[in-house]
């Protein structure tokens, strides 16, 4: 019996969710008094995930494009292979695309989403968020394979020092009919869904050409960029920016708006980010009700002010 | 070109979520049921193919009787037939199920749902139900473009995206970009009038059992009053940023 991770790597590096799933997937493993093994693809060196808990790394060689289908199906043949009674994932674009077809193939419940280790082995109950965040659904999977995706930033990195051991992984590969003809990546810029810390902006900011500011800020705190609805429908910012209920979901350690109002659908997809500041020239906002911290006042005397000093504060704090 | 598209009656998004009988079950009184935005734009999406490629567009949703309404709009906005199958919508694993069955006997080519569902939040319907028919699967998909049997589908990835070329049959977890908010259509008098004269024909599943079960649900704790800081002494934000919040 085992607890498996799908460990996810980015340019070589693995992703910082993957280290989650891992932490997440040792809490579990703990519990259970079983152990933890990794499947990785296309890597060489897999030490860093002994940081983590991970005592078993699998890694594959044998694909090398992304296909969710055969990503899942890989990952099914390593989860038989391990006895593996729980596998965790992140909640990375991927993943959710993967854990879907993942759940068919091995007859597992599946809960998304999930944002605490489980309240209990047997019934296996988790919590995950529901109602685009405004509320919280813990979940019974009764299956005996159980899948979990773990909400970003939910369950943290827990250090847990072990020595990963490397095993070379040849699962068998069905064809597909279903290809990746193009990649289109911002590869120096930080994702809403990778970043710690997100800078976002609304109707406030008056119109596209402002957004230089809003792109100073998140450079000086090396965050993400990211806006409301309408000023991705007003064709401001990309759509990809949009976070909301109908939106990406942000869940970052800080989240930054500035010129947004508060909506109830706007509230609902960035709620669970720890700590959310909000700088309105109008008090009554109600982004104020569900903020930490707050500045009553103009964007654009508040924020060249807040890049200037933060330049000062990353210089004394390098 | 035979295309299904899945709806889930889900609240408005202005809804506030409240639960009863003990924290297990959503409680609807007051709440304005709408289709799930991902699905509209992916049904948005299908009235293009019905009036460019000559699509026939069936509608889908499981639930209950009180689901109705949100099918006849769909039959408004201009689907030419719905399907309900009589059931509570228990988890995705159940719901894909019945979808399949449907799917299945429909022999549809293109099966339209959406990313994620503003209720349950599984983003897991299209995925099984991909899955369970055998079918492609392209999620989080913002271009969708159908040429014979083959699709081309721009999905979104963590940072960028990328496309994807594939063959029919194939599900796909739409969102906006599939069409943009203002190609959104609103019921005219004529499609509501001509909703009704169409089919909605109602299936009773076979029971399945479900993979996972809602326990109790909870709703966020409530959060400590907003701490204001004067907008001359941005130093004090930064401090507390760094010290009390730890976040830089
Ligand atoms: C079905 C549906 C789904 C939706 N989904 C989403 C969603 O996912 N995400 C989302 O964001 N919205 C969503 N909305 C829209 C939402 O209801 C709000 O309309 C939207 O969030 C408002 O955007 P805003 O705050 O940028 O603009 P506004 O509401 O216009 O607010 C602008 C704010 O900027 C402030 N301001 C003005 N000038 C300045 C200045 N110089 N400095 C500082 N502050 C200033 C104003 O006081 C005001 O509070 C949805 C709506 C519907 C109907
Ligand atoms: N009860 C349902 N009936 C029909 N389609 C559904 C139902 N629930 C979910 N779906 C479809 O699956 C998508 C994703 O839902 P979910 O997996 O619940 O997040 C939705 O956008 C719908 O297209």
């Amino acid at each position: 019996m085992s607890v498996l991770v799908y460990i996810e790597s980015e340019q070589g590096k693995f992703k910082k969710a993957a280290f989650e799933a891992a932490s997440y997937g040792k809490a579990v493993a703990d519990a259970m008094g079983s152990s933890l093994v990794a499947l990785t693809f296309n890597t060489e060196d897999a030490s860093e995930l002994g940081a983590y808990g991970v005592e078993k790394v699998l890694n594959t060689n044998s694909v090398a494009d992304f296909n969710a289908k055969i990503y899942a199906d890989i990952i099914k043949q390593a989860a038989e292979k391990e006895v593996a009674s729980v596998v965790v994932l992140s909640s990375s674009a991927d993943s959710r695309y993967i854990a879907p077809l993942l759940s068919v193939g091995l007859k597992a419940g599946y809960a998304s989403n999930v944002v605490a280790a489980p309240s209990s082995l047997e019934p296996f109950v988790v919590k995950r968020s529901a109602f685009t965040n405004k509320a919280f659904c813990n979940t019974e999977i009764s299956t005996a394979i159980k899948i979990v995706g773990v909400s970003n930033n939910s369950f943290g990195l827990v250090e847990n020092k072990t020595t990963a051991q490397l095993e070379n992984f040849s699962p068998s590969i069905a064809p597909s009919s279903t290809k990746v003809t193009s990649v289109d990546k911002a590869s120096d810029k930080v994702t809403i869904a990778d970043a710690d810390i997100v800078v976002s902006a609304g109707r406030g900011l008056k119109g596209p050409e402002n957004w230089g500011l809003i792109e100073d800020l998140a450079d000086v705190l090396g965050a993400a960029t990211a806006c409301s609805k309408p000023v991705s429908d007003l064709g401001w910012r990309p759509h990809s920016e949009h976070v909301g209920q109908t939106g990406k979901p942000v869940a970052t350690n800080l989240y930054i708006a500035i010129g947004i109002s508060g909506a109830i659908q706007h509230l609902a997809g960035i709620n669970s980010s720890k700590i959310k500041v909000v700088i309105n020239t109008d008090p009554e906002a109600p982004f104020f009700k569900a903020a930490d911290y707050g500045i009553v006042g103009d964007a654009f005397d508040v924020v060249p002010e807040l890049i200037e000093k933060l330049k000062v504060f990353k210089a004394q704090n390098a | 070109m035979k295309l299904l598209v899945c709806i889930s009656h889900v609240p408005d998004t202005t809804s506030k979520i409240n639960f009863t009988e003990g924290d297990t079950k959503f409680d609807t009184s007051g709440v304005q049921f709408v289709i799930n935005p991902n699905d509209e734009f992916g049904l948005t999406r299908a009235m293009w193919f019905k009036e460019k490629q000559n699509a026939t567009v069936d509608v889908i949703s499981v639930g209950g009787a009180e689901t109705e309404p949100t099918l006849r709009k769909a039959l408004a906005i201009g689907a030419d037939a719905a399907i309900r199958i009589n059931a509570e919508a228990t988890d995705g694993h159940t719901v894909a199920t019945y979808l399949a069955t449907a799917a299945k006997e429909g022999a549809y080519d293109l099966i339209i749902a959406g990313r994620e569902s503003i209720d349950y939040n599984g983003g897991m319907v299209p995925g099984m139900l991909a899955a369970m028919i055998d079918a492609n699967f392209v999620t989080n998909c913002i271009s969708l473009e159908i040429d014979g049997t083959t699709a081309t589908a721009v999905r979104e990835i963590d940072g960028g995206k990328e496309t994807i070329s594939t063959v029919l049959p194939l599900v796909i977890g739409g969102q906006k970009g599939l069409v943009e908010e203002s190609d959104l259509r609103i019921p005219n008098m004529r499609g509501i009038m001509m909703a009704r004269k169409k089919p909605l024909t109602v299936v009773n599943p076979t029971a399945e059992a479900s993979k996972t079960q809602a326990v109790a649900f909870e709703k966020p704790a409530p959060r400590g009053a907003v701490k204001l800081v004067d907008a001359e002494n941005i130093d004090e934000l930064i401090n507390l940023l760094h010290n009390e919040a730890k976040v830089i």
